[in-house]
């Protein structure tokens, strides 16, 4: 009883810690409610697809999947020669998807066959091998992009002929997905300024009177996402999501009832890197531009700090963890530079306190979770004895 | 022994330390000068080599490749801005002995000839200490996570880095040349170590020869130091200490079962690595000129992690020579493909080779069949 | 005619591990099949149930039938398909699992989908209430009432067991049912309950293969009883016309042979020690008690040593004495020197020539002049990755300070040369094929590597010596050679000596006295040169040796009534 009461807080620790710091925070930045509300809706819109990918692998006992950037990359690819093909808008948008699902799954193969070779530090080999195909990543764009794969569009490229310039402006799909089904949530004075602002109509328009100012829901994205939890939900009831988890918890005896278990594993891994793929495009028509040589390498860690901040662990998530994370991650992100400004006058000291937080955070959960199995382990060896033993 | 070492070797160190040759034999074709080249090598082999030696105990040890050392290295950033901070004051204090004691030649030699020195020496003194310290919690801390220290130490060298983000802009240090000008305090973030102890080590006993034929400079007295240093580790590994270390890394079980206490030993090999990478990197700094805070040691790891694989370590096996050959062959590369793949191609590809070698020289080492630990 | 065995034979390396087996089995019958550890079971297992082992080494001799037809299985996906199911010792359940979902691993019940058209079944949902009534079904085909529901890792330890058995009753076709040693880890009433639950299922047609040490359960389960011996079958009978004592004898052999065996050197003053089962029926005068002490004193010890758990242990070992401990595999002998030692977490008493020694510390035995060679030779007994020279001397140089030069506690470094110098005397003296004392460990044959663990012992001159299954995995020449060699120490230095082995012929051969374990307990300790069936018996459970030393009159009787059997 009393176990289980310290099991409940000790899974909840962190998101009541960040709970807690953001009480605190929130007043301290002085921002509105809407304006919040506002930028956590665009957030979640932006970030929650990349945060779920992570799921499936955490289900099949391979830990936090830092090779997701991987998966990135591709996105990334799709969306370049969009762009250099002048395909905007949702055809855009799904073209890069489908150029991107190739190359993700090609590199979701590699990575998993690398991580069956490195059992037991999946997660410190998937970490190296983010840098790696980053390495061969910038190889592709920066030499052979322009050079001898074809991308004809001078905007696109270095001075020097080849080569993608460091920020690539995504305007033809910028906000696409966000804006496809408008939607604004207006207090009742807000609404005529809204209507100037855009110089358009919404296609869905609620008012709540307690709201000050308008907020825009990028419902289409919100509507992906949802739809994205439902295959997660589908996907856990099927006969390969059980071969999953029996697998996170015991390869051997998976492996001796006949799951293929390398296979499976594979399988999860490429699962995740399609989807951080797409991810990663959602998340750039948000932004509308892409970073060509940084955009991918913070997606990694960014996303499993928002979800070890939900209250996941390395082997265990769930989509609750997600969105809290998502939550709470980016208030921390909105207000803690404005937070520190105001309370010690430097935004650069809130700057670096989320950095610090994300590092952090994760290497808590790592810890604790080595901890917890270690602990686990010897309790296992301990029980073998049974009652009958001596003292 | 020859063919036994290339069987060790294993297939990526030889295809990269021909690759380093073939640059070597490439360059006079590209203009590129192999004296320089060579001189190059030989200054940044100097500059890294103590940060690489500082992954000999946790290897050896069994704690895996130390992705932490940005932990030792902070410890150093530490001892090099409070050299500078403290300098006048060590020196004046050492003034004052010398008048107390009636030393006047103190005063002479050490202030007037040998301030440099002394600052360099502050340094390490004070960096040390801290390091020992930290590398003791950090070493508690890995005893308790056994089989994920790698990933773990990743990011107790991340959360520390950026945990110290904070503390340089709040720390109150107070000398003109180390914090902004414009807000009178917190620290910048690169420091410049001239008038202090810039080239300390590398221009003692500097061999310079610079004629029309021959650009030579070999900086005798850093790589005197790191001999220094790589000896004393030769011997720590060869005392009784150091030899229990190594069985705890090459068999735990055996070690405790001769009576070894497995995670004394682990904790004291965290704690040298840790101090080594202290001295590492104000080694570093004196030759590079520059104390580089903030984000500055973020990726500070995964070079010296690539340089001793690279000389032929594994996850559970390192000695000097494959620290030597290591940080030899990386740093060659790192000096070579600029110059000579630029001149060849018109471009810098050398990041890119610095990501693919590095990386794939870890991912080689990690996905390599080891002896089933328990 | 459901399984038919004839003339089935293996060879591993020109090593006959089973030669000659033939029997068979009908539908709904329950077969025991008893042997001591290396007798051939898992060998027999092995090749009914496809394993690969098998095959890689050159498959085996004679032919299996299966409903009168020969089969060859090389997969164990082709033996569950023929309907042969195994439950192993080891739990193979997943432990976050509900009982259904373990019942049911992998042969999930799916729901069809359109989508496993496109793909494949993986891509189908579960259907649960499906999952659970067969679950259900299964569980109560046993007569044990478990909720399907239930997750594995909170279960008691029982149940696990009967969530095994239910996975195989489950698979449709399963009609040959393997048991290894079920009832080991499960409470007397949870083994009443399953020994119900299979004679249950055998009325149902389901043949079942009974693997235990506990024969009063064999005979009350079995209608045959098999015994295995050194590869042989001994004996194929109904389960009524032997005696317990009778398949005790089988198991471990009669005596052939005079052969020379090592007498009790003293008389310990605990005289139930030594007391033999002719002792036992003939109490002779007490004897005078000597005031000798003993070198080890053990009392009440358990021992945390996964698979080999020690629950409460006690016993005395005379100075100069060799001393045995056996028993089956994974009834805690080995956990008895390795928690003596130190190495896994253990409690009670142990003294040392009178006084107490701490435990859980392995330099504090090594201190106290305590020596040991472990089972685990390549993980626990050496450095694969270091020569020669490191392994034989380094326990000595970081217990007692030798090997080294400088000052101590200062600064001390090895010294290499008088390293290797003690090394090449062990290299020779032991006669190590090797190339010299800078070879790696992990390059010598197992006979050799066993000496180079011999030799670290040795190097400690110590006062007591625990050696773990001296001669496993080792050739016969290199075995002699290990035992002579202790043999021989025994004589010269006086040392005592603690072996612990599987096999029973080699304690006998080189003990003075012999303790069988059995359960994590001591179930008697006998002179060597007591009938190998008394060894057998103390194996099977069937004295039941409290730790007050109480003799266990029923079991006396047993012995009576079987010697007279034996003798007629």
């Amino acid at each position: 009883m009393i176990r289980r009461l310290f099991d409940i807080i000790a899974n909840n620790a962190v998101p009541a810690v960040f709970i807690i710091i953001s009480a605190f925070a929130i007043p301290l930045s002085g921002y509105s409610a809407s304006y919040l509300i506002q930028e956590l809706l665009t957030r979640i819109g932006r970030n929650s697809f990349l945060i779920l990918s992570l799921l499936i692998p955490i289900m099949a006992g391979m830990g936090l999947n830092f090779g997701m950037v991987l998966g990135a990359m591709a996105g990334q690819i799709g969306l370049l020669f969009i762009c250099d093909w002048g395909i905007v808008g949702i055809p855009g948008i799904v073209l890069a998807c489908l150029i991107g699902t190739p190359i993700a799954i090609i590199l979701g193969i590699f990575c998993g066959h690398v991580l069956n070779r490195a059992k037991g530090r999946e997660m410190v080999t998937s970490y190296i091998l983010g840098f790696f195909i980053n390495g061969v990543y910038q190889m592709v764009v920066l030499y052979l992009m322009g050079w001898i794969i074809p991308i004809t569009n001078p905007a696109l490229l270095l001075s020097r002929g080849y080569g993608v310039r460091n920020a690539v402006s995504l305007l033809g799909i910028r906000g696409i997905l966000d804006n496809l089904i408008p939607t604004v949530i207006t207090g009742t004075q807000g609404a005529g300024q809204f209507f100037n602002a855009q110089g358009g109509n919404p296609f869905i328009l609620l008012q709540i009177p307690l709201i000050d100012g308008s907020i825009r829901i990028p419902l289409a994205t919100l509507i992906v996402i949802a739809l994205f939890c439902v295959f997660i939900i589908w996907f856990r009831k099927t006969k390969l999501g059980q071969d999953m988890r029996a697998i996170g918890q015991n390869q051997a005896v998976s492996d001796s009832a006949g799951i293929p278990v390398n296979r499976t594993r594979i399988i999860a891994i490429v699962i995740s890197t399609v989807l951080a793929c797409y991810g990663q495009i959602i998340y750039l028509q948000n932004m509308g531009t892409l970073n060509t040589y940084n955009s991918h390498d913070q997606a990694g860690m960014f996303s499993i700090a928002a979800l070890l901040i939900g209250g996941a662990s390395v082997s265990r998530a769930s989509i609750a963890n997600v969105f809290l994370g998502v939550i709470l991650f980016h208030l921390m992100f909105i207000v803690a530079p404005v937070a520190g400004k105001n309370l010690i006058g430097d935004a650069q000291i809130g700057e670096y306190f989320r950095v610090f937080v994300s590092y952090g955070i994760i290497a808590i959960a790592l810890v604790l979770h080595a901890w917890k199995r270690n602990r686990e382990r010897e309790a296992a060896r301990r029980s073998l004895r049974g009652n009958k033993g001596g003292e | 022994m020859i063919g036994r070492f290339i069987q060790n070797a294993g297939w990526p160190r030889i295809i990269i330390a021909l690759f380093l040759l073939g640059l070597f034999i490439a360059a006079p074709f590209v203009g590129v000068r192999v004296d320089t080249s060579l001189s190059n090598t030989l200054v940044r082999f100097g500059m890294n080599g103590v940060m690489v030696l500082a992954m000999i105990p946790m290897v050896q040890a069994g704690c895996g490749l130390n992705f932490g050392l940005p932990l030792g290295i902070i410890a150093g950033l530490l001892g090099a801005t409070l050299s500078i901070e403290w300098n006048t004051e060590i020196l004046a204090k050492l003034v004052e002995l010398g008048t107390v004691y009636k030393i006047s030649w103190l005063n002479e030699v050490f202030v007037t000839n040998w301030r440099a020195a002394l600052g360099f020496a502050s340094a390490i003194i004070i960096a040390v200490p801290i390091a020992a310290v930290l590398g003791w919690f950090y070493g508690k801390l890995l005893n308790r996570v056994k089989g994920d220290e790698m990933m773990i130490a990743t990011y107790v060298g991340f959360s520390s880095v950026s945990f110290m983000c904070i503390a340089w802009l709040l720390l109150p240090y107070k000398h003109p040349t180390m914090v902004w000008g414009y807000a009178g305090r917190g620290l910048r973030t690169t420091i410049s170590v001239e008038g202090y102890w810039l080239h300390v080590l590398s221009d003692a006993l500097a061999l310079d020869i610079h004629t029309e034929n021959i650009h030579l400079y070999i900086p005798t007295g850093m790589l005197i130091f790191f001999a220094v240093m790589a000896f004393l580790v030769w011997v720590f590994m060869r005392t009784k200490t150091g030899t229990a270390m190594t069985a705890v890394g090459s068999n735990p079980d055996f070690a405790r079962a001769s009576g070894v206490n497995v995670d004394r030993m682990r904790t004291i090999a965290v704690v040298m690595s840790t101090i080594l990478g202290a001295v590492g990197i104000i080694v570093y700094e004196q030759s590079f000129g520059f104390i580089q805070l903030y984000m500055g040691p973020f990726y500070m790891a995964l070079p010296a992690v690539a340089s001793i694989l690279l000389g032929g370590a594994s996850v559970n096996k390192a000695g000097i020579l494959n620290v030597v050959v290591g940080t030899f062959l990386f740093q060659g590369i790192l000096t070579m493909t600029p110059s000579v793949i630029n001149s060849y191609l018109q471009t810098d590809m050398s990041e890119v080779i610095r990501l693919i070698v590095s990386n794939g020289m870890i991912l080689y080492a990690l996905t390599r069949k080891v002896r089933a630990g328990r | 005619m459901l399984l038919r065995l004839d003339h089935v034979g293996k060879e591993f390396y020109g090593n006959r591990v089973l030669s000659d087996i033939s029997f068979d089995i009908d539908a709904g019958e329950i077969i025991g099949l008893v042997g001591e550890n290396g007798a051939g079971k898992s060998t027999l297992l092995n090749i009914l149930f496809g394993m690969p082992v098998i095959a890689s080494t050159g498959g085996y001799e004679g032919t299996v039938q299966v409903d009168g037809k020969t089969v060859h299985f090389t997969s164990p996906n082709q033996a569950l398909a023929a309907g042969i199911g195994m439950v192993h010792q080891e739990f193979s359940l997943i432990p976050g699992f509900t009982a259904t979902e373990n019942i049911l691993l992998n042969r999930e019940v799916l729901r069809g989908s359109s989508m496993s058209y496109v793909f494949s079944d993986r891509v189908s949902t579960l259907d649960r209430e499906a999952m659970n009534s067969r679950a259900i079904t299964a569980i109560n085909t046993l007569g044990v009432n478990i909720s399907p529901d239930m997750i594995v890792s909170e279960m008691p330890v029982g149940y696990k067991q009967f969530i095994e058995i239910a996975r195989e009753i489950d698979r449709k076709n399963t009609r040959l049912l393997f048991l290894d040693e079920p009832t080991a880890v499960l409470t007397e009433s949870e083994a009443e309950i399953l020994i119900t639950a299979l004679k249950k299922l055998a009325r149902s047609g389901i043949a079942i293969v009974f693997i235990s040490h506990r024969l009063s359960e064999v005979k009350e389960l079995c209608s045959r009883i098999l015994v295995l011996r050194d590869g042989r079958l001994i004996t194929d009978q109904k389960a009524e016309d032997l005696t317990t004592r009778q398949i005790a004898s089988f198991m471990v052999g009669r005596e052939s042979e005079k052969r020379e065996v090592q007498q009790p050197i003293e008389i310990p003053d605990n005289p139930i020690d030594t007391i033999s089962a002719s002792e036992m029926l003939n109490p002779s005068p007490k004897k005078k008690r000597k005031k000798i002490r003993p070198a080890l004193k053990v009392e009440h010890l358990w021992v945390d040593m996964p698979g080999e758990t020690v629950r409460d242990v006690s016993f005395d070992v005379m100075k100069g004495e060799i001393f045995g401990i056996g028993g089956l595999a994974g009834h805690g002998k080995l956990g008895i020197p390795n928690g003596i030692m130190g190495l896994y977490p253990s409690g009670g008493r142990v003294k040392l020539f009178g006084k107490r020694l701490i435990l859980n510390k392995p330099r504090a035995a090594l201190g106290r002049k305590m020596a040991f060679v472990s089972e685990d030779r390549r993980g626990v007994g050496l450095l694969l990755d270091e020569p020669l020279d490191w392994n034989i001397t380094f326990t000595a140089m970081q217990t007692q300070g030798r090997f080294l030069f400088g000052i101590p506690f200062i600064f001390q470094m090895r010294n290499e040369r008088a390293m290797s110098k003690e090394a090449q005397k062990f290299i020779d003296q032991l006669s190590i094929k090797c190339t010299g004392p800078h070879q790696l460990a992990s390059e010598l044959s197992g006979g050799n590597q066993q000496k180079v663990c011999l030799a670290k012992a040795f190097v400690l001159k110590p006062d007591i010596l625990l050696i773990c299954e001296p001669t496993r995995g080792i050739d016969i020449g290199a075995k002699t050679l290990v035992l002579d060699t202790l043999r021989e120490y025994n004589r010269e230095n006086g040392t005592t000596i603690i072996i612990t082995s599987s096999e029973l012929e080699e304690l006998r051969s080189v003990c003075n006295r012999v303790a069988i374990v059995d359960e994590g307990k001591i179930a008697g300790i006998l002179p060597a040169s007591s009938p190998a069936e008394d060894f057998g018996m103390l194996m099977m459970g069937q004295t039941k040796n409290n730790n007050d030393n109480n003799i266990d009159i029923e079991n006396v009787n047993v012995n009576v009534n079987g010697e007279g059997e034996i003798s007629a």
